[in-house]
């Protein structure tokens, strides 16, 4: 078991954010979560991130107290074990760095030393993200928002963590773009073995990548199961609701 | 020989909660067995519940009565109840589903696809590829069409992609939804001989049969899903 | 009271017993920064208020001060500190490296090694080292206390990537102790070595962003660097147009307005000394 939530609350004010949530993911696992805006889904991303507090309720990682580390703690198991990839990518880069100073961060924060090793490492990894490996030294402001996610990815994956949050990784991003964003994470999530949890709004991402999926309204998760058998069976009323909303193409 | 799959009391009801939650039951108190190396063809009238039997022996679909026991690993794991997580690893290595539908993954060549839950159940990429290759050339597609994403195939096309990648894997348990709808005279008649193949190779498989002719060629013996009464 | 009505050293007693604790917790903690409340003195911010502060604090009517600019005794704001503690604490002053107790000085080591007997107090401009990468003192203070020094190495990483090696030149960053990451003031980057297991106590005052820290005695200190792009103290290639020296940092003179240039020793008490040597053994 990598990570277990159980019993967790949160109100903003009157509102419930999260109402007696739990969830939990295994090694090797890609768990979405999916809800409409207001259902709680990022809100219960940045909670088991450890990002905010909860009134109530537990989070363990690998049997650790997540809501109970110390900052430091906290901060160590983000850079090592952990990654996060942010919706919007300027919160997950360093717009000024360039590509491979990006991709190379973490090598370095965690004792890297040789140049030429970690160039080649950076290298390596913008090609996997198929970004063209000559722009390597070229500043991420210039990128196009496909190509910046990418980089997130990227620089994210660089220290191969166990366990990666993804924030609505393709939300803003032209179609085009967003299937080749789906596509490269999914390769990636089984060459790597990476255990996801992944909120989206996007049911048919869910479907391609989620091994198992979380249905939130309201704060409190309406149902969770296989993937393929929550999309085509679905019980609760409002998860029928969600799943005959889909547009298809 | 064993039995590699069988259900118990098995039954499925529908709840539309968009349409007042109206109820529909479909399946009632399905006992069906299959055995390795047997092929039992579905039969009933359109609608009578062949493919929601079909669906909720994969798990695509959750029964919501009775129990489904599947040989996994040298066990009988029951599917109903199980977590998801084991019903993706009984998908890995025990039992295989070929719909009439494929659901596409942009970007990803043909060969890929096929080769894909031959990796998973543990081939080498390298073997995965070869094999994939060779499936699709037995069933007729064009070489040229084997690195595109059939996206943009036909349904014959597709169907053909759908058939490679359930076969190559050699799945202990198959489940074929309608595996010749799309195909002409000649490609039916490899699809017999691949169900051939693989019933000679141990493996156990439910088939819905709307051609005559394959199902004479193929089925062991017929299962009849009797349409249930509307409830009120 | 002193001859300009002050107290010795200018500061009252209890701000010098304030700077002192402050020094000892920096002695305690090598590399790290801390904040000691800085006093109102009579020069402004960026012309060595922290440097004066720390020295007035640890002033001895014994000691012997030395005050360098840019290895210069006799520049305008060296002269100008040397008389200002002349006139509040009546020590005696000199431009003798090795004659000094305490040298105060402004971006530069001297070329002669100190020994055990000695101080040497740096004029600190930003005592940040990491703040022109991460402007937050919240999220610096908190990298270092997580020893979080990444971003230092993406900014020398950046150099090497964009110049083919590191650009920095002066104030260029240590790792003191193994622990802590620092801005050795803008001394030339050729400086850092001296600063590895010296046998002075080095001690490091801000005046405006109000934080002291320290070096003690014969602790590590080293240049970060790149195991393949490794650091390598750089001066001009020129001999001393006045004593010849070929080791000692440089200033380059501008002579006339044909382009002529001429290099001399930086640290002039070093220079005069090479120059009165050969005098010396000719006696």
């Amino acid at each position: 078991m990598l990570l277990e939530a159980k019993k967790l609350h949160l109100k903003f004010g009157a509102i419930a954010a999260l109402d007696d949530v739990a969830l939990d993911v295994t090694a090797g696992e890609v768990v979405a979560i999916v809800g409409e805006s207001g259902s709680g889904k990022t809100t219960l991303l940045r909670v088991l991130a450890g990002q905010m507090a909860p009134d109530a309720g537990a989070v363990h990682y690998l049997g650790r107290d997540v809501l109970g580390m110390t900052e430091a703690e906290h901060r160590r198991l983000i850079r090592s074990d952990w990654g996060f990839v942010h919706q919007n990518p300027r919160d997950g880069l360093r717009m000024g760095v360039s590509a491979g100073g990006n991709v190379g961060e973490r090598l370095m924060a965690l004792g890297a030393r040789h140049y030429g090793n970690i160039r080649d490492e950076a290298q390596a990894w913008l090609q996997r993200v198929e970004i063209d490996s000559a722009r390597i030294d070229d500043l991420p402001r210039h990128f196009s928002g496909g190509m910046q996610q990418r980089l997130q990815i990227a620089r994210t994956l660089v220290t191969r963590p166990k366990l990666v949050f993804m924030d609505e990784p393709t939300g803003g991003l032209d179609v085009s773009v967003q299937a080749r964003l789906l596509d490269l994470i999914r390769a990636l999530v089984r060459e790597l073995g990476l255990s996801v949890l992944i909120v989206t709004h996007d049911i048919a991402a869910a479907r391609l990548l989620a091994d198992r999926i979380l249905v939130m309204r309201r704060g409190q998760v309406v149902e969770q199961g296989l993937t393929d058998r929550v999309l085509d069976d679905p019980q609760h009323p409002y998860t029928q609701l969600l799943v005959s909303s889909v547009l298809a193409a | 020989m064993s039995i590699l799959l069988r259900t118990e009391g098995l039954g499925k009801t529908f709840t539309l909660h968009l349409q007042g939650g109206a109820r529909i039951p479909v399946l009632a108190g399905v006992d069906l067995a299959v055995r390795a190396g047997e092929c039992v063809a579905l039969s009933g009238p359109s609608g009578a519940g062949k493919s929601t039997l079909m669906r909720c022996l994969y798990g695509n679909y959750g029964a919501g009565a009775g129990r489904i026991m599947l040989a996994h690993r040298g066990a009988e794991l029951e599917l109903v109840s199980a977590p998801p997580r084991e019903v993706i690893e009984a998908r890995r290595q025990s039992i295989g589903y070929v719909s009439q539908f494929l659901r596409v993954i942009p970007r990803v060549g043909t060969r890929d696809i096929v080769a894909e839950p031959m990796v998973a159940r543990g081939m080498t990429r390298s073997d995965a590829l070869s094999r994939a290759s060779a499936l699709l050339d037995h069933l007729n597609l064009p070489e040229r069409l084997h690195d595109l994403p059939p996206a943009t195939f036909s349904g014959g096309e597709q169907q053909r992609v759908n058939l490679a990648r359930g076969f190559g894997p050699g799945y202990p348990v198959l489940l074929l939804d309608e595996p010749t709808a799309s195909l002409d005279a000649a490609n039916r008649a490899i699809v017999i001989g691949l169900i051939h193949e693989a019933k000679q190779a141990g493996t156990a498989i439910i088939g819905i049969f709307h051609d005559a002719e394959v199902r004479e060629a193929v089925a062991d013996r017929v299962f009849t899903v009797e349409p249930m009464q509307d409830a009120a | 009271m002193t001859e300009a009505g002050y107290n010795f050293a200018y500061l009252d007693e209890a701000t010098k017993r304030m700077i002192r604790r402050a020094v000892l917790k920096a002695v305690a903690v090598p590399g790290h920064q801390i904040p000691f409340g800085a006093r109102e003195m009579p020069l402004p911010y960026g012309w060595g208020t922290g440097g004066i502060q720390v020295t007035a604090s640890i002033l001895g009517p014994q000691d012997v001060l030395k005050v360098i600019d840019q290895g210069a005794d006799d520049t305008t704001n060296a002269v100008s500190i040397r008389r200002f503690f002349t006139r509040v604490a009546g020590i005696a002053t000199t431009e003798t490296t090795g004659d000094a107790t305490i040298i105060q000085t402004r971006h530069r080591i001297p070329e002669k090694p100190l020994t055990e007997n000695q101080i040497l107090v740096y004029q600190v401009p930003q005592p940040e080292p990491l703040f022109k990468l991460e402007p937050r003192r919240a999220e610096t203070r908190r990298l270092h206390a997580l020893a979080d020094y990444g971003l230092m190495h993406v900014r020398l990483y950046e150099d090497i990537a964009r110049l083919g090696h590191i650009a920095k030149a002066y104030d260029y960053p240590v790792m003191v102790n193994e622990r802590y990451l620092m801005s050795p003031s803008p001394i030339p980057a050729f400086d850092n070595p001296k600063m590895h297991q010296m046998a002075a106590l080095q001690l490091f005052g801000a005046g405006r962003e109000k934080r002291i820290y320290a070096v003690p005695p014969y602790t590590p200190v080293r240049s970060l660097d790149f195991e393949d792009h490794p650091f390598r103290p750089i001066r001009a290639p020129h001999a001393c147009a006045i004593c010849g020296s070929t080791t000692s940092y440089l200033d380059e003179l501008v002579t006339d307005d044909a382009g002529g240039r001429a290099f001399i020793c930086s640290d002039t008490d070093y220079c005069q000394e090479r120059q009165e040597a050969p005098k010396a053994a000719a006696e």
